[in-house]
């Protein structure tokens, strides 16, 4: 068979050893906030063009994929995504990390990722070109709803208070709007400022929002960073791998999510992850749990951000569309290397195409011991070492983070400003995770509006455009059921409490 | 030697001729690795234009051009930097039409035209009208025929607004006397899945675009002054009775304190980098259009950009 010939390629010992330093260097790189996956396939681009193009491939896409589960250790250990997929991995991983179990909820993190990875890379292997279609099938009147939709789980996620949810996010919308308009070219906000031109950018938004309240607060309280856990040093892979298998369909779900999420050329690994950990949310048992540290939320938030990887390569290899930033930097290389996508490549060029995604396969499948090996030390790094080493070493990575994203000062006081609203905003019980997905979801939400609306126009049907397509109207119900649902539950809880307590009258009335 | 020069009249042939056997790389550059600052997100058409331009750049100079990226507001972040970086020679960046004449027509971005020095145009990709290779649009003149008969029916998908895209649409509505509507979107990648996912009727592209698709679509008419090589039966704008040619150039600029001879000097490193068969080749390749505008023709090459800029954007408004 083929197939096997292909995999006894990517088997290679050179091969292996670049799956293997792709995705420890990327786990690294997407460590450290600010530093993404997008830059780290940049900076690599030019090395793997002295390699056989499998080879190279192979490269980029371990580190690629290295980058996204890397995120996951600072989502976790120090409260700040590594990267954009992993701000819903905040939401359960400190709350874990503070009470004392870290180290199992990166365990945790390495095993959802390996399982994502797998299904997206599968996907990739075996579904390519019916999966395409649905990139296809994505218009902007369904990117408006997806958009819409997602703000919705933003105020369903608010822990605590939904009206400061819904602020927020309305905040993080506001910032979007800055700058030169993408539809249209209009300039807004700008306070005639060459720098607000380019607007705010996702990154420095994250990295002030989510890092410079952390580094503050851990300045101005005595208490340690991390509860040192009990067992410390073990993995606790056992106990991890039983979460693991009383949530397999959680896992499952989780990675089909972000599979079909990572298909769609404008979505990313962050709408992905949000999606997955609203429906673990919405089908556990404990919804009530959920924001405290529990693991299925970990567990959903990491599988469907790494199968986005997979998934993002199926328009990029089949269509030419990059499906996400990353994979438009390795469909450059792919160019410079003369390969040209299509569908015809799975055809015509084979061996290159199933040699990388068999590499990307291992890849995955060697985040697991990697993963382990540097979660371990990362975890044992961040509950040791003093604050006074911390704190300036988490100040110093924010600036050389936010300064890397354009090579520019602008950006890195775009993230100081920032960073100092969402200090004073977090005192009043403001969390950062709507204020950011409110700028990475307002520019989906707003060309996909003005784009729906000009076709429509042209077309002399704006309302079918909006509410006369099967998709849209789908993601449009499930917008409104996400914010109607706990107004539903409390109301449908209430009306069976009272019927219990008549049930339960009846009875002594007779008596 | 082949060169093609779309735009300039004989005299400036001879002009670049002249240029080309007068460069000396004996001038104090390059003396050390060069900083190339690409003001785009990597991926482009600029990267992989820079991309292609490194290991020539490497063979012919035993330095290595390295390259930067610096995205930010359609690249005026970097250009409104540009001036107040090091002078020597061995900082460049990237820079791109229509985009540096549009940007400072339309908004305040930071810079002026006058302010960039550009020192060498190597390409352009010409506008290109793109269908889905299903579409029922088999020539240009089917487009325009159906045009004519459903105004404002026609929708086209581009990059941006303000853009190549969005000033070729108003060109060519203007040309040929129809109604269309453009739809922005945010990208080049977004705007061709708009056209394959049939969510609008054809796209305001470039040949680039025609030719990393392949079999996916059709292209319908290049505004470039010759057929490509890599699609010989594509019609040129010109060929249809469209007086069109251009699309987005691509060249480098350098500070404006840099001294006249460094500047002269860039300039002839990328006049030989062009003169390389292989990129002649790999810019056959891709649909790229190989233009050499040395520094001694800027001036002129730039005036008459702007004159037609201004006039299109005129025509939209």
């Amino acid at each position: 068979m083929d197939l096997l010939q292909y995999l006894a390629q990517a088997l290679t010992p050179f091969n292996l050893l670049l799956a293997f330093g792709g995705v420890l260097l990327g786990t690294l790189i997407g460590a450290l906030p600010g530093l993404s996956a997008t830059m780290a396939v940049a900076v690599l681009v030019p090395f793997t063009f002295a390699m056989p193009p499998a080879s190279g491939l192979i490269a980029l896409g371990a580190i690629y994929t290295g980058a996204i589960y890397g995120g996951a250790f600072a989502a976790i250990l120090v409260n700040t995504p590594g990267t954009p997929s992993a701000i819903a991995t905040t939401f359960d991983g400190f709350p874990m990390a503070k009470r004392g179990d870290g180290n199992l909820a990166v365990t945790l993190a390495t095993l959802a990722s390996v399982v994502g990875g797998i299904v997206g890379a599968l996907a990739l292997l075996f579904l390519s070109p019916p999966l395409s279609k649905v990139a296809l099938a994505f218009g902007p009147p369904e990117y408006f709803w997806l958009a819409i939709f997602g703000l919705t789980l933003i105020s369903a996620l608010s822990q605590g208070d939904t009206l400061k949810g819904i602020l927020g996010a309305s905040f993080g919308l506001f910032l979007a709007t800055v700058g030169v308009a993408v539809v249209g070219g209009d300039v807004r906000y700008t306070l005639d400022q060459p720098m607000l031109v380019g607007g705010f950018d996702v990154i420095a938004a994250l990295i002030g929002l989510y890092c410079i309240p952390v580094v503050i607060d851990l300045v101005a309280r005595p208490d340690p960073h991390l509860k040192v856990s009990v067992q410390a040093g073990g993995y606790r892979l056992a106990e991890a791998l039983r979460l693991c298998v009383a949530n397999w369909f959680n896992l499952v779900r989780s990675s089909v999510i972000g599979t079909v999420v990572g298909i769609l050329p404008g979505a990313g690994g962050s709408i992905a992850s949000l999606v997955s950990y609203s429906e673990a949310r919405r089908s556990s048992r404990h919804p009530e749990r959920f924001g405290k540290g529990e693991p299925g939320g970990i567990l959903a938030t990491e599988s469907a951000n790494n199968a986005t990887v997979g998934g993002g390569f199926i328009p990029t290899l089949v269509l030419g569309i990059p499906g996400t930033p990353p994979d438009a930097v390795i469909l450059g290389a792919l160019l410079v290397q003369g390969i040209r996508t299509g569908p015809g490549l799975f055809t015509g060029q084979g061996d290159i195409v199933f040699t990388f995604i068999f590499g990307l396969l291992i890849a995955t499948i060697l985040m697991l011991p990697t993963g382990l090996f540097v979660g371990r030390y990362a975890y044992q790094a961040i509950v040791s070492i003093p604050k006074a080493v911390l704190v300036p070493t988490v100040a110093f990575l924010t600036i050389i983070g936010s300064f890397a994203i354009h090579n520019s000062i602008t950006d890195v006081y775009t993230m100081l400003g920032l960073g100092l609203i969402g200090w004073i905003l977090a005192r009043y019980g403001f969390q950062p995770s709507p204020i950011v997905l409110g700028v990475i979801l307002g520019p989906i939400a707003e060309q996909g509006f003005v784009q729906a609306w000009l076709i429509g126009n042209a077309q002399g049907n704006v309302l079918g455009m909006f509410f006369g397509r099967p998709i849209s109207l789908a993601i449009a119900a499930l917008a409104a059921l996400t914010l109607f649902y706990p107004v539903l539950m409390d109301t449908l809880k209430a009306r069976r409490a009272r019927r219990a307590d008549g049930a339960k009258k009846e009875p002594i009335d007779a008596d | 030697m082949i060169r093609k020069t779309p735009f300039l009249a004989a005299p400036l042939v001879a002009a670049t001729l002249g240029a080309a056997i007068a460069a000396t790389p004996a001038l104090a550059f390059p003396d050390k690795d060069v900083d190339y600052i690409i003001p785009f997100s990597p991926g482009g058409e600029s990267d992989i234009a820079a991309r292609l331009q490194q290991p020539v750049f490497a063979d012919e100079y035993d330095h290595q051009l390295i390259v930067k990226y610096q995205a930010g507001a359609g690249g005026a972040q970097a250009w409104s930097q540009l001036n107040s970086m090091p002078a020597d020679g061995h900082t460049i960046m990237g820079i791109n039409l229509p985009h540096v004449i549009l940007q400072p027509m339309m908004s305040s971005p930071g810079y002026e035209t006058a302010d960039l020095t550009p020192v060498y145009w190597f390409h352009y990709t010409p506008d290109a009208i793109i269908v889905k290779a299903d579409s029922q649009f088999q020539t240009l003149e089917d487009l325009v025929t159906f045009a004519e008969a459903n105004p404002g029916l026609v929708t086209f998908s581009g990059s941006g607004s303000n853009s190549a895209n969005s000033l070729a649409k108003s060109r060519f509505d203007a040309l040929a006397g129809v109604t269309t509507t453009y739809v922005p979107f945010s990208g080049t990648g977004p705007s061709v899945t708009a056209l394959l996912g049939d969510q609008v009727t054809a796209s305001w592209g470039y040949s680039t675009v025609a030719a990393a698709q392949g079999d996916q679509v059709r292209m319908l008419a290049v505004a470039s002054e010759e057929r490509l090589p890599l699609f010989p039966d594509v019609p040129t704008f010109q060929e249809l009775g469209y007086d069109m040619t251009g699309g987005a150039y691509r060249g480098v600029a350098v500070p404006k304190d840099t001294p006249e001879e460094t500047r002269q000097a860039v300039s002839d490193a990328f006049q030989a980098m062009n003169n390389q068969p292989a990129m002649r080749k790999a810019m056959d390749d891709g649909a790229f259009v190989v233009i050499d505008v040395p520094y001694s023709d800027m001036e002129s090459f730039m005036s008459e950009r702007r004159a037609e800029i201004e006039e299109a954007a005129k025509a939209s408004n």
